[in-house]
């Protein structure tokens, strides 16, 4: 469980942070959400004491993250993927970081074989790959057992089956009744891993709200339609209501009607129908709706005004 | 959720129990600085060049006051003036700045890669760092430097006397004092080191800083009338090491009492060390 009360970061006159409060609960996935330099890395410092609040406060299982006496047991966190000395290997690093709390050897090679870096385990991390250096940060963070698992952007640099792994390790540790808080800017990703969404932007809360609410009130009321009688369905189903738009022959997009009434009226105009389907806004889209006036860095070129 | 809670949820093949002593000590966090000091290459190669410094470079300047080997234009004296205890320890100079390189890595080290991160992660309250490093830190230093010195001072002597030039042994007055004095001054421009890493966290500001402090404050200090540089020169930690590390003190100087001379370079130290604790604590990783 981690409690965020009122929680605000100044840097110079810049709020990083500003004013949040959330709780993230145990036994699910939190997805924390934001556009980047919305504040989630900041925030998630101040959950383990890196940085300090302006004001505010957040504690973990009920206490400051400081006054935990074996802090590593309570929360594990990846911060960063490269926290790491570069010179050193990650079986050192590990033990180095299990030595802290009387955590044995045995235990720093189960998480060295749960992350899959059994043959680079000798190696320096100075050498390893960002995908490595994830799953030695995750590694690292699984170390103490934690009941609270907090990690930045985990997928960053991993491939599809580090991915899917992440995915997997995600919700069976959120199974195992812990508190699993990640953060991504990828809305599709959290989409597939979270319950709960928590999302930000120039570091105010601008979402609290479970996956399946998101994507509901993400759901547009599109439907798409192909007729060989195109022109003559949008004379047929014209209302001020209702909005045509159609970007090839014989294709429309109509919004406000459901697929049941425009299926219904076209056959009883004797109107043939290739194909009727609801349309979804993406998830995608559904964020970059809800974050679109907290985006820190806007792009200015034109072409990428044009991909939209 | 507090730890019985968690005994009670399911946990996965995966997962062992947490045992319930897993408290944070600083006995534990010394032997995690133990594990980082030996697992980095670095830190032993720079280790051992500093013990090589002292011993390769005394017993070069005691075959140069020999006369076992000379200079091709035979001009100049040897390093370490007339004293031969001074002449078997000049190698402490260069060893100097390789240790105190050593002390600032440590802590410039982790702020550079990101480590301090996870070390502080790991060890919220933060001052065990700072104390583990240096506990690791001084007990190597001191130890390898003592072998160091004395090796360097046996064998220095041991050339100095076979050609028949004056030699010191063990026994003299303060030669045991310069050895050990010699090692102590090594591991306190280490601890300088360490200190001004973890305040100024950057590898060549902190290296910089240090030897601005130990190597040339006393030369712009000359600069000043002399009466400051006599009020103030005894002071600076270059002269106040001297007082504990020479065995003869030259005519005329206005070096502070070896005793004293440990203390104020003693203070240097600690203070260093102070600050960089208050600003540990109170900074932002």
């Amino acid at each position: 469980m981690i409690t965020v009360a009122n929680l605000s970061k100044r840097y110079g006159d810049k709020l990083a942070v500003d004013s949040l409060d959330f709780t993230v609960r145990p036994g699910i996935v939190t997805g924390f959400l934001g556009p980047n330099g919305a504040g989630k890395s900041t925030t998630m410092r101040m959950i383990v004491g890196l940085d300090n609040p302006t004001s505010g406060d957040v504690t973990v299982n009920g206490s400051h993250y400081a006054e935990h006496k074996a802090p590593i047991h309570q929360v594990g966190a990846l911060l960063e993927a490269k926290a790491v000395h570069t010179g050193r290997s990650a079986y050192n690093h590990l033990l180095a970081m299990a030595a802290t709390t009387g955590i044995s050897k045995q235990r720093v090679d189960e998480v060295i074989d749960l992350v899959g870096l059994r043959e680079v385990a000798k190696k320096r991390a100075g050498g390893f790959s960002l995908g490595m250096g994830q799953r030695l940060g995750i590694a690292s963070a699984l170390l103490g057992d934690p009941e609270v698992v907090i990690l930045d952007e985990p997928v960053n640099g991993l491939d599809p089956e580090g991915v899917l792994w992440i995915r997997n390790l995600l919700r069976s540790l959120a199974g195992e009744g812990r508190t699993v808080f990640v953060s991504s800017h990828l809305m599709s990703e959290m989409a597939l891993t979270a319950e709960h969404l928590i999302v930000i932007g120039r570091g105010r809360l601008i979402a609290d709200v479970s996956v399946a609410e998101f994507t509901a009130s993400a759901s547009s009321k599109s439907v798409r339609v192909r007729s060989p009688q195109a022109t003559e369905l949008r004379d047929l189903l014209a209302d001020d209501n209702v909005s045509i738009a159609s970007s090839e022959r014989g294709l429309l997009e109509i919004t406000g009607l459901e697929p049941a009434d425009i299926g219904d009226r076209a056959l009883r105009a004797g109107i043939a129908l290739h194909e009727l389907s609801p349309q979804q806004a993406s998830l995608e889209e559904a964020f970059m709706e809800l974050t679109r006036d907290a985006v820190e860095y806007h792009a200015t070129t034109t072409s990428g005004a044009d991909a939209r | 959720m507090t730890t019985t809670l968690e005994k009670a949820a399911p946990v996965a093949a995966k997962h062992r129990p947490v045992p319930s002593s897993l408290k944070v000590t600083q006995a534990r966090v010394v032997r995690s600085e133990w594990i980082k000091f030996r697992s980095l290459r670095s830190t032993v190669i720079t280790m051992a060049a500093g013990a090589i410094a002292v011993i390769g470079l005394g017993l070069l300047s005691a075959a140069f006051a020999s006369g076992t080997i000379s200079s091709p234009d035979g001009g100049g004296g040897p390093p370490g003036g007339n004293d031969p205890t001074g002449i078997s320890l000049s190698g402490v100079m260069l060893a100097q700045l390789i240790i105190g390189s050593l002390g600032v890595m440590m802590t410039s080290g982790e702020y550079t890669t990101g480590m301090i991160r996870s070390s502080l992660a790991a060890v919220p309250k933060r001052l065990p760092v700072l104390w583990g490093k240096a506990i690791v830190f001084a007990g190597v230093t001191f130890v390898v430097m003592l072998a160091a010195t004395l090796v360097a001072f046996l064998g220095g002597q041991a050339i100095l006397s076979g050609a028949g030039v004056a030699s010191a042994s063990l026994g003299d007055t303060g030669v045991l004092r310069a050895i050990a004095g010699s090692a102590l001054n090594l591991t306190g421009v280490g601890l300088m080191g360490i200190a001004l890493g973890a305040l100024l966290r950057s590898t060549a500001g902190a290296i910089s800083t240090l030897f601005g402090i130990v190597l040339i404050l006393p030369g712009l200090l000359q600069l000043l009338p002399s009466s400051w540089n006599a009020n103030i020169g005894p002071y600076l930690p270059s002269n106040a090491i001297e007082s504990f590390t020479t065995v003869q003190a030259e005519a005329g100087s206005t070096m502070l009492s070896s005793g004293a001379g440990l203390a104020v370079f003693a203070a240097w130290v600690v203070v260093l060390l102070a600050g960089a604790a208050v600003l540990l604590k109170r900074r932002d990783a």
